[in-house]
């Protein structure tokens, strides 16, 4: 019952796209400058449709319905119920439902919230996001439907992996999507601009808070990622560079460049056709991301079940993306003489663009580097965190310099004026960097240079915050967002040169004793839960230093459904610092292998892209006020 | 001009990349393991997992053939192909060899734990940098070698019943 009534849903929603387009399209000849009520009628239906059409597919997990092959695979009855729900969209059809959710609903609201710019920018915009409306509702309907129906019905299900049962992965996938899949809008709203010429400050304004808000997403979505990687994988790492990671830096990298050349567009109207390769490619490279992620093409710890044929749709949809936008935009294009002054806010926001294309082709190598020299010379290759940690960290250094000394120019053109005062910041920065040096301990030259260009930042906006104290401009946001990107900058630094990390085997009742920590291994319980059953140690770190105790249970976990062991890290988190223990047994003795870990400022690294993030949604707060 | 030739360009890149994209979609599938056969194994170089030492071409030519796994615990597709591995043990004439790739220690020693320990030696590849000296991209993949260190044939994704027959018959051949 609910597979026909999800599937007749998802094709009225089909028909519903093929209407607004069709009268997106009349609205646009008619002489009549507003958008005709229907359209916004027909608009509120499809997007009430397609979030009924997502609650019946939690109901049929919820009530664990497995005449759906969805929920047969991805579900079991003795789920506690929350897994049951975010199991919905913990697996491909259900996420791809997801996809056009967010496609449906930005639609909607664009058209809603964007009212005072003019109706054919609007219907144009419209009819380009029901075109990939229609597009992702056919690939759910036809290829990856999530009310598909199995006969007979299982008894049962076969279950989620229990490495996704996570509060954190739970939420990380709607973050992601709301983050790439809403860069939708912008993409469209390009289209559109570029078919209406309705260019320069009002085109920024009009798109302005949607970058914002889908980048707040897209950053907080990345997080929840990490958080779950560090805390679930159980390896005390929290960045891979795992292919499926990449795939959701690269639209981060376009969308963090967009944001910044859309400030210079509404101030200063220029920049606009870079501004309209950005919308494009931070959309495609969204896309790209989907189907490396879904087609199999790429192996990685996480992707999806693999399937061609899903591949193949995918990769038609994403190239006739490409060549309607690039050949629309080639149409359009005009070559404009900018004439920007060296010494300019306009320049430096160029260079931080500079950066972030930089990031973004070297990330966008690494990752698709093996399926070239596949395809080209038939070599199989790997490339893993050296060659990003080689090629983009000395870069850094470079781009949190020219981030700290950014803001501080002026439009159009300045003096070097505040060399006197970067100076003074920079030796203060090296003099903070020796002193950590001097009472901790040494680093890499490397590393040197990262600690002392985030100092140089976060000095930097501090002096900056400390000028626009009483400004109301909105560039406190900017300032937020920067000053804690240097804080992240700082912290990751220090996390990598101070972690520390022991390996032994001990048995209960034993006492291990190294550097300044006693570990000693004091109970084993086995206890049973809903839909898993755990032994859980109990060890007590003692610090004999500072005479401070913490106790710490790891767990290895026995899931039934399916047959699955995982290793679930205790941490002990503090403000400063994280203690991390992982136990497994060993075959056939008494003993377990332990793994002792200690990260510093792992919290704040947290809580530092969770103030770059806030720095984005406090901007759209503002922009609100303003009325755009 | 200069537009059209930037034009040019700009869309031979993106035929280039579909193009690519293409070709690789349907590489895996159409991946021809037949002329790794005959091809000899140089270079080998693999640490051992849990003892100090290195596995080299010696310890590859101990029996008439060896069977080189590749796996990790985090793999589902390795659990699937594990009973045949375990079957293989029992054939005379061959000597299976796991790599452990990109793995961490602690979870590929449970991993032997719970589903046996086919291996007669583990070679670790934390890194999984070794591994593409043997082609490898992704696991599970399985080379059969003779004793001249010669490839016979390279398994791509779990070994099947089918796998596991044409390694039976090949090792009783002799």
């Amino acid at each position: 019952m609910l597979s026909n009534l999800g599937n007749t849903i998802l094709f009225i929603n089909i028909f519903l796209g093929f209407v607004i387009i069709y009268l997106s399209f009349q609205n646009i000849k008619s002489k009549n400058y507003v958008i005709n009520k229907n359209v916004y009628q027909l608009c509120l239906l499809q997007s009430t449709f397609i979030i009924v059409s997502f609650l019946i597919l939690i109901t049929a997990f919820v009530i664990s319905d497995f005449s759906l092959i969805s929920v047969y695979q991805n579900s079991h009855s003795l789920k506690p119920l929350f897994y049951k729900i975010s199991g919905s969209w913990g697996n491909h059809e259900g996420s791809l439902l997801l996809w056009v959710i967010i496609l449906t609903i930005f639609s909607f609201l664009f058209l809603l919230l964007n009212k005072d710019h003019p109706h054919n920018y609007r219907a144009y915009t419209l009819i380009s996001q029901n075109i990939l409306i229609i597009g992702f509702l056919s690939f759910t309907l036809f290829n990856s439907n999530p009310f598909s129906s199995i006969s007979p019905i299982p008894k049962e299900g076969l279950g989620l992996n229990p490495i996704l049962q996570d509060p954190a992965l739970a939420i990380h996938p709607p973050l992601l999507y709301i983050g790439f899949v809403g860069s939708s809008i912008y993409f469209s709203a390009a289209i559109a601009s570029m078919l209406t010429n309705y260019s320069g400050r009002l085109f920024a304004r009009s798109i302005k808070n949607w970058v914002l808000i889908s980048w707040f997403f897209q950053t907080v979505g990345i997080l929840a990622g990490s958080i779950w990687a560090y805390y679930e994988l159980g390896w005390g790492g929290f960045w891979f560079w795992d292919p499926v990671e990449n795939a959701s830096l690269l639209p981060w990298f376009a969308m963090t460049a967009l944001i910044h050349s859309l400030i210079v567009l509404e101030k200063r109207s220029v920049f606009y056709f870079w501004v309209i390769i950005l919308c494009i490619l931070t959309f495609v490279l969204s896309v790209t991301g989907t189907f490396l992620v879904r087609s199999g093409i790429l192996n990685s710890v996480h992707s999806f079940a693999n399937d061609p044929s899903r591949g193949i749709y995918i990769l038609i949809f994403l190239s006739l993306l490409i060549f309607v936008s690039v050949f629309i935009l080639f149409r359009k294009f005009k070559t404009i003489n900018y004439d920007l002054n060296v010494n300019s806010r306009e320049t430096f926001i160029l260079i931080n663009n500079w950066f972030m294309i930089f990031y973004l082709v070297t990330v966008l190598l690494g990752t698709v580097y093996p399926i070239f020299t596949e395809v080209l010379i038939n070599q199989k290759v790997s490339v893993g965190p050296p060659f990003y940690n080689t090629v983009i960290i000395p870069v850094v250094v470079i781009f949190l310099i020219f981030m700290s000394v950014g803001p501080k120019v002026k439009w159009i053109k300045d003096k070097f004026r505040n060399l006197n005062v970067l100076f003074k910041i920079l030796l203060f920065s090296i003099l903070i960097n020796l002193l950590i040096v001097y009472v901790f301990k040494s680093y890499s030259l490397i590393s040197n240079f990262i600690i002392i260009s985030s100092i140089f930042l976060i000095i930097s906006s501090l002096i900056d915050l400390y000028k626009n104290s009483k400004n109301r401009d909105g560039s406190k946001s900017r300032i937020l967002s920067h000053l804690s990107f240097g804080f992240l900058v700082f912290f990751i630094g220090l996390n990598h040169n101070f972690s520390y990390e022991k390996d032994f085997n001990l048995k209960l009742g034993e006492k291990k004793f190294f550097d300044n920590y006693s570990l000693e291994f004091k109970d084993l319980q086995l206890e049973e839960f809903q839909n898993y059953k755990s032994v859980i140690g109990e060890f007590k770190i003692h610090n004999t230093n500072r005479n401070l105790e913490k106790f710490l249970y790891p767990e290895i976990r026995i899931y039934e459904n399916p047959s699955t062991l995982t290793y679930e890290a205790s941490i002990r988190t503090g403000l400063f610092k994280d203690y991390y223990l992982t136990m497994s047994n060993i075959d056939r003795s008494d003993y377990y292998n332990i793994k002792f870990q200690k990260k510093p400022f792992m919290m704040m690294i947290w809580i530092s892209v969770i103030f770059v993030s806030l720095g984005g949604l406090i901007r759209v707060f503002k922009n609100a006020k303003k009325n755009y | 001009m200069q537009k059209k030739i930037i034009e040019i360009i700009v869309f031979f890149l993106i035929i280039f990349f579909i193009g690519v994209f293409f070709i690789g979609l349907n590489k895996s599938s159409i991946y021809d393991t037949n002329n790794l056969a005959g091809q000899k194994l140089t270079n080998i170089n693999l640490k051992h997992f849990s003892e100090n030492k290195l596995i080299s071409e010696k310890d590859l030519k101990e029996k008439n053939f060896t069977l080189i796994n590749f796996w990790a615990s985090w793999c589902a597709p390795c659990r699937e192909e594990h009973p045949f591995l375990l079957k293989l043990k029992e054939q005379k004439n061959i000597k299976l060899i796991g790599v452990n790739f990109k793995d961490n220690k602690n979870n590929a020693l449970n991993f032997i734990k719970n589903f046996g320990d086919p291996y007669d030696d583990i070679a670790r590849d934390e890194f999984g940098k070794q591994s593409v000296n043997f082609g490898i991209y992704g696991i599970p993949e399985s080379i059969l070698i003779n004793k001249e260190l010669i490839i016979i044939k390279k398994f791509i994704g779990p070994l099947s019943n089918e796998d596991f027959n044409f390694i039976k018959r090949k090792v009783n051949q002799l």
